[in-house]
């Protein structure tokens, strides 16, 4: 073997692609850590509180305490992300220095700078963000982010905002597909992005990275429509630890997620699964409350 | 015996494949082989996309029935814990085992390696398809920090090195059967090895585009 070459762009891009057709769950213990583990998540975000919990809370939501994200890499085999808040370059210093698989740079916490993402080019830890469109998708790949999940509403239970961000960035990507070189210009102009990576995209028809959703998704039905939607596999913040029975829907959710086409398996396992989390309507948030509007 | 159809676009579309909806089926002969890709979670696409280049037909398995006419399979990375629980729950664990003793050959790669093997270096169990005479390590290299690029020489790969990403990867703490062949080895730890018609790798030749391995393993189904 010869020399060795630590965080490439195809290893960061590659975990994402490991990660495809699963369940990433946010855990805020340990104990909900080997539960996510053992209903088949393929990794778990650490944080301090769930979205829900922080919307209840309000004040600043920022980086977990690094005793906790210790407890929860002890805990479990599986990858284990963890969020820094937009810009804070810092957090996710720390983050890397703690051995996390992924740092999220993440609206759900209070952004730290209102101008400027993470330059992640510089980490060797990959980098996921969140989207609302193709052109924030791709000024964070720009920026070097390794895995775009589109944003949805987090901590709502309400999948009415995931789906309109996954349908804004698939359609997004349909019409570049039919574009002449003159009208790729000007639509690298209107994404805000290079003009190498929209060309790029034209071309293939996706993104060249992995895509997940997140935002929302409560019920095994969500998660399936989301991967018909085209998301390659899903994010669940509080839809698990929010809702009746943890356990079995973490369980119902993994399994829909594989069998998304599966009608006959998504009913079987969204039978008995007990109350899913209550859920806000979008239209009653005040603007100030709307994460997927943080990110620029 | 007629091989399944395969569609690559509409109802039956692959997570991760194109989102213009515009995706034309590729041409296959009618002699290509037929390779089922393990399709519960994990690098699906990248090994379908590898197989269909080295011209075999691919199908995706994820039901017993996916596995009627495949002349060859693969387990593809992932997360091998998700793949091993969704086994079991699909009911595939022992049929598909069957199949592999029964010597259907099978290809694993990364998660695919840990999922082959008789034997893991852990304390936790984990579903195993157990087809593979090797006691595996996961995660063996370290966090994702550690994953790393290289260039490897495998034996029986002729040329150059290949080019080849270890990602989270594992390595072969010791081989079990005296018919287990190591083909290539990382700081003395087994990461390519073979018994019989089963093959393993640690680490991904798939998302690389140097297709040698699967060349050769789609060649030796013919």
């Amino acid at each position: 073997m010869s020399e060795t070459r630590t965080g490439t762009t195809r290893v960061k891009r590659g975990l994402a692609d490991m990660l495809k057709g699963g369940v990433i769950m946010d855990v805020v213990t340990p104990e909900q850590a080997r539960i996510a583990e053992d209903a088949g998540a393929v990794a778990v975000m650490a944080l301090e509180r769930v979205p829900a919990d922080i919307r209840r809370d309000g004040g600043v939501a920022r980086m977990s305490d690094p005793d906790m994200i210790d407890g929860i890499v002890a805990e479990v085999s599986i990858p284990v992300m963890a969020k820094a808040r937009i810009g804070h370059f810092v957090e996710a210093q720390v983050l890397q220095s703690l051995g996390v698989d992924y740092v999220d740079e993440s609206e759900v916490l209070t952004p730290a700078d209102e101008a400027h993402h993470i330059d992640k080019w510089q980490f060797d830890v990959p980098f996921v963000c969140g989207a609302t469109n193709l052109g924030e998708a791709l000024r964070r790949l720009t920026e070097g982010a390794a895995m775009i999940r589109s944003k949805g509403e987090a901590g709502t239970g309400n999948v009415v905002e995931a789906t309109r961000h996954m349908r804004a960035i698939a359609g997004e990507i349909r019409k570049l597909t039919t574009m002449d070189e003159t009208e790729l210009f000007a639509a690298a102009k209107e994404h805000r992005a290079p003009y190498d990576l929209v060309a790029e995209i034209a071309e293939t028809g996706r993104l060249p990275v992995v895509l997940f959703t997140a935002g929302g998704i409560a019920t095994p039905a969500d998660a399936a429509m989301m991967m018909q939607l085209g998301a390659d596999g899903v994010f669940v913040g509080s839809g698990i630890f929010k809702s009746g029975n943890p356990e079995q829907r973490a369980r119902a959710i993994v399994e829909a997620t594989t069998h998304f086409d599966d009608p006959a398996v998504i009913a079987k396992v969204s039978r008995g699964l007990g109350e899913a989390m209550v859920g806000i309507n979008i239209d009653t948030l005040p603007e100030d409350q709307r994460y997927a509007s943080r990110g620029w | 015996m007629t091989p399944a159809p395969v569609r690559w676009s509409g109802r039956d579309w692959v997570p991760g494949e194109r989102l213009s909806g515009r995706t034309t089926a590729p041409e296959f002969p009618a002699d290509a082989p037929v390779v089922g890709v393990l399709a519960l979670q994990g690098d699906v696409l990248e090994h379908l996309r590898a197989l269909a280049r080295c011209g075999a037909r691919p199908v995706r398995v994820r039901r017993v029935a996916d596995l009627e006419h495949v002349d060859g399979l693969i387990v593809p990375g992932g997360e091998s814990t998700t793949i091993g629980k969704l086994l079991v729950r699909a009911e595939l664990l022992e049929p598909l085992r069957e199949r592999i003793t029964g010597g259907l050959p099978t290809f694993g790669t990364c998660a695919g390696m840990i999922l082959l093997s008789r034997e893991l270096d852990q304390e936790a169990p984990q579903p195993l398809l157990g087809v593979l005479g090797v006691r595996t390590r996961r995660n063996a290299f370290g966090r994702q920090v550690d994953s790393f690029d290289t260039s490897l020489a495998i034996a029986g790969v002729a040329g150059e090195p290949m080019d080849v990403s270890f990602i989270r990867a594992p390595w072969v703490e010791e081989v079990l059967d005296g018919d287990v062949e190591v083909l290539a080895s990382v700081d003395g730890k087994p990461v390519v090895v073979r018994q019989g018609h089963v093959l393993a790798t640690a680490f991904h030749p798939e998302v690389t585009g140097d297709d040698r391995l699967h060349q050769r393993f789609v060649d030796d189904l013919r």
